[in-house]
């Protein structure tokens, strides 16, 4: 944990002029250094679960996504990083068009999961929520019982008619979220009263009750402390066989732990897309490098 | 030392002492809210409680056929035009042998309740058998009798009884004759010219009716509008227009209301005047704006957290409202509504408006029968020149601060039961 500590906070113990130096390089790389035209790396993968080109998103006049294009392929999990402020929830909440709800929020550009386009308008978004699911970065489960919280999804959706086959759609995703074992002897407990790592896996198992194709996550881990955080990204990891991923993070290091390709968005911008390892090893953009080693962000 | 120790030593008595009035200020505040709660009910339970009791006289009754003109008391013709005050004034005269003269033996005739009368007859028509008989039995006695038991040494110079009048109650006081018991009248009747006979039964039932139609009309349009407002309708000028507006409907004096009511639902519409369903549509538009804007706070205290990870599970908008919003915000809702209702039910100004301040002696048996409700009541026996109706307007009073410390303890229950943590 000593090295996220201090790429989180790079001037931690050093002088004021140090400090000043730094943030004065800062300040000067973000300004000097260019935008690719194009996004560095490889963006774009063969026969991709979801494709996503030119996506742009305004909230109101501001304009917070400038043309990012990328893909997520089968089974894989791709993480999304970059400083605060950068757009990657508002691009991850695209994928499921949560920004629905936000009014002033317009989306443009071409987003498909497989052949389906997110934004036809005549696609429910009902029917794409229960492909796409989500998870989100502080755990909410319902203020109902653990059973009630995952068997929620499979209600509304009307996966299950018996009382058996809704049973049995519980016990698998509280396995398949490694909780299974925790809780099996209080579901009919509050779901808010588990611990927080124990509440952002019943989300999770939540989520995938209702069988989606793709599970987003918002910093799922960023209200946890370490040993929930790891058990969260050990479930990643296990969820990728029969997922697809996106994932949020401000840790670079559960980035390069738990996904197989790494994106780096800077100020609405995507700068760099690669596999995982070459992002951290060998990051092609100054920008890119800048933040990996903690000099910003 | 260093220096800005010594300059924050230097403040932090001032602060203190500031600290020290601002907590002498809001102990002041409340102990005058205090006093006047405690001045108002010691006047109120100070007048009213007597009303709570009266006094009774022991008679020996004959229920003789020929002086009641009864023959068969089957016979409910018969019975009801029965000549009861005949056999009471038998009674009477018996107790009191040497009254004589028309006057003093109508004084003495006074002494006992015209209400008294149906006690008989309704004993008669439970008992038939009694025809013929004699029996002792307690009767109701006049108010101005029962305020005369009541008072003190002092308060008695002031009666309205007349000297004889005194002398025979005096006796019949200190032979047992007189007992004091609970005023069951004031919760079996409706009003009354009488004040010994008189009731708080039509106007709490009165109340009740009109509480039901308020309670069924506003809560569901206030919830349903809420509900709109907050989750469904877009942010314009318009939702914006009516949201002033709504705040605005909440600051109209209820009187307007009344008028209104007087105006459009009785006028055009043609409903009946005096009625609960009346009053209950007026003290509808007087308590949405209260249910609205309370619901619409208790769905914003709704974290917004539930409602994306519903969406995010595929819900609709519909199904995010109904099984996740409207659970969690239901308390609220609820306390709002109580609160609204416990308001309404202290409204009298709207009521007077649309005549529900008329003197009604039957008993409304459902919303569309003629009543008066327990704060137009209060007004009417307060306006009353009988002595004893003063008793009884507090009396009221207390049973409506009963009602309404009622709902309020209720909405705090409710809140604190149904209150979520998430």
């Amino acid at each position: 944990m000593e090295t996220a500590r201090q790429l989180d906070k790079p001037f931690l113990g050093t002088n004021d002029a140090a400090k000043d130096k730094a943030i004065n390089e800062r300040d000067a790389m973000t300004q000097d250094t260019p935008y690719p035209d194009q996004t560095v790396g490889k963006p774009f993968v063969d026969n991709p679960k979801m494709c996503l080109r030119d996506v742009d998103v305004f909230y109101a006049d501001n304009q917070a996504i400038h043309g990012v294009s990328l893909d997520i392929g089968k089974n894989e999990v791709v993480s999304l990083i970059g400083p605060s402020g950068c757009g990657k929830s508002t691009f991850l909440r695209c994928l499921n068009r949560m920004n629905d709800t936000i009014d002033i929020c317009r989306v443009k550009g071409n987003l498909h999961l497989e052949s389906q386009d997110l934004y036809d308008p005549k696609l429910d978004v009902v029917e794409l929520r229960a492909r796409v699911g989500m998870v989100f970065q502080k755990p909410n489960p319902f203020p109902k019982s653990i059973y009630d919280n995952v068997a929620y999804g499979p209600r509304i959706h009307g996966l299950a008619n018996k009382k058996y086959d809704l049973d049995e759609i519980v016990e698998n995703s509280l396995r398949k979220a490694g909780l299974w074992e925790e809780v099996k002897d209080r579901l009919h407990a509050s779901g808010t009263g588990l611990s927080g790592g124990q509440q952002q896996r019943l989300c999770i198992a939540r989520t995938i009750a209702v069988s989606p194709e793709v599970v987003l996550m918002d910093e799922p881990c960023s209200a946890l402390d370490p040993i929930a955080t790891a058990k969260i990204e050990e479930l990643i990891s296990e969820l990728s066989e029969s997922y697809t991923i996106a994932i949020v993070t401000h840790s670079m290091q559960q980035a390069a732990r738990v996904s197989h390709r790494t994106a780096y968005f800077h100020l609405g911008r995507l700068v760099e897309m690669n596999d995982t390892e070459t992002v951290f090893t060998k990051p092609e953009h100054d920008l890119t490098e800048a933040y990996i080693t903690g000099r910003f962000g | 030392m260093s220096e800005t120790t010594e300059k924050v030593r230097k403040t932090l008595a001032r602060r203190y002492r500031s600290e020290k009035r601002f907590k002498a200020f809001g102990i002041g505040a409340i102990g005058i809210g205090l006093m006047a709660l405690v001045l108002l009910f010691t006047d109120i339970i100070g007048k009213g409680h007597s009303a709570f009791f009266e006094h009774e006289i022991q008679l020996p009754i004959t229920f003789d056929a020929e002086v009641l003109d009864v023959s068969d008391p089957r016979d409910e013709e018969q019975l009801n035009y029965g000549n009861y005050q005949g056999v009471i004034r038998n009674a009477l005269a018996e107790r009191f042998p040497t009254v004589e003269g028309r006057q003093d033996t109508r004084a003495l005739n006074q002494l006992v309740s015209t209400g008294a009368g149906y006690a008989l007859r309704d004993m008669l028509r439970e008992e038939p058998a009694l025809l013929g008989q004699t029996r002792t039995l307690w009767l109701l006695a006049d108010d101005d009798v029962d305020l005369f038991l009541k008072a003190n040494e002092k308060q008695r110079e002031d009666s309205r009884l007349n000297a004889k009048q005194q002398e025979w109650v005096a006796e019949l006081e200190a032979s047992g004759e007189t007992h004091m018991v609970f005023n069951r009248s004031l919760f079996s009747y409706g009003d009354s010219r009488e004040p010994e006979q008189a009731g708080i039964l039509g106007a709490i039932l009165g109340s009740l009716f009109t509480m039901i139609v308020t309670l069924v009309l506003s809560f569901p349009v206030g919830v349903a509008a809420a509900i709109y407002l907050e989750e469904f309708a877009p942010k314009n000028k318009f939702t914006d227009f009516i949201e002033v507006n709504i705040n605005n409907l909440a600051a109209v004096p209820s009187i307007i209301f009344g008028l209104l009511g007087l105006a459009v639902i009785i006028g055009l519409f043609g409903l009946p005047r005096s009625v609960p369903l009346v009053g209950g549509i007026v003290l509808t538009l007087m308590t949405l704006p209260t249910i609205i804007i309370s619901s619409r706070a208790a769905i914003k205290a709704v974290p917004p957290s539930i409602r994306q990870a519903a969406m995010g599970l595929g819900a609709s908008k519909m199904q995010v409202v109904l099984h996740h919003v409207l659970p969690l915000a239901l308390p609220g809702m609820l306390t709002g509504a109580i609160i609204g209702m416990a308001q309404a039910l202290g409204e009298t100004a709207p009521l007077l408006m649309i005549g529900m301040v008329a003197f009604i002696v039957d008993l409304p048996a459902g919303p569309l029968d003629a009543a008066t409700v327990l704060p137009v009541q209060i007004y009417l026996w307060a306006d009353s020149p009988e002595q004893s109706f003063e008793a009884l307007a507090s009396a009221a009073i207390m049973v409506l601060l009963a009602f309404l410390i009622t709902m309020n303890t209720l909405a705090v229950v409710l809140r604190k039961r149904l209150e979520r943590r998430w």
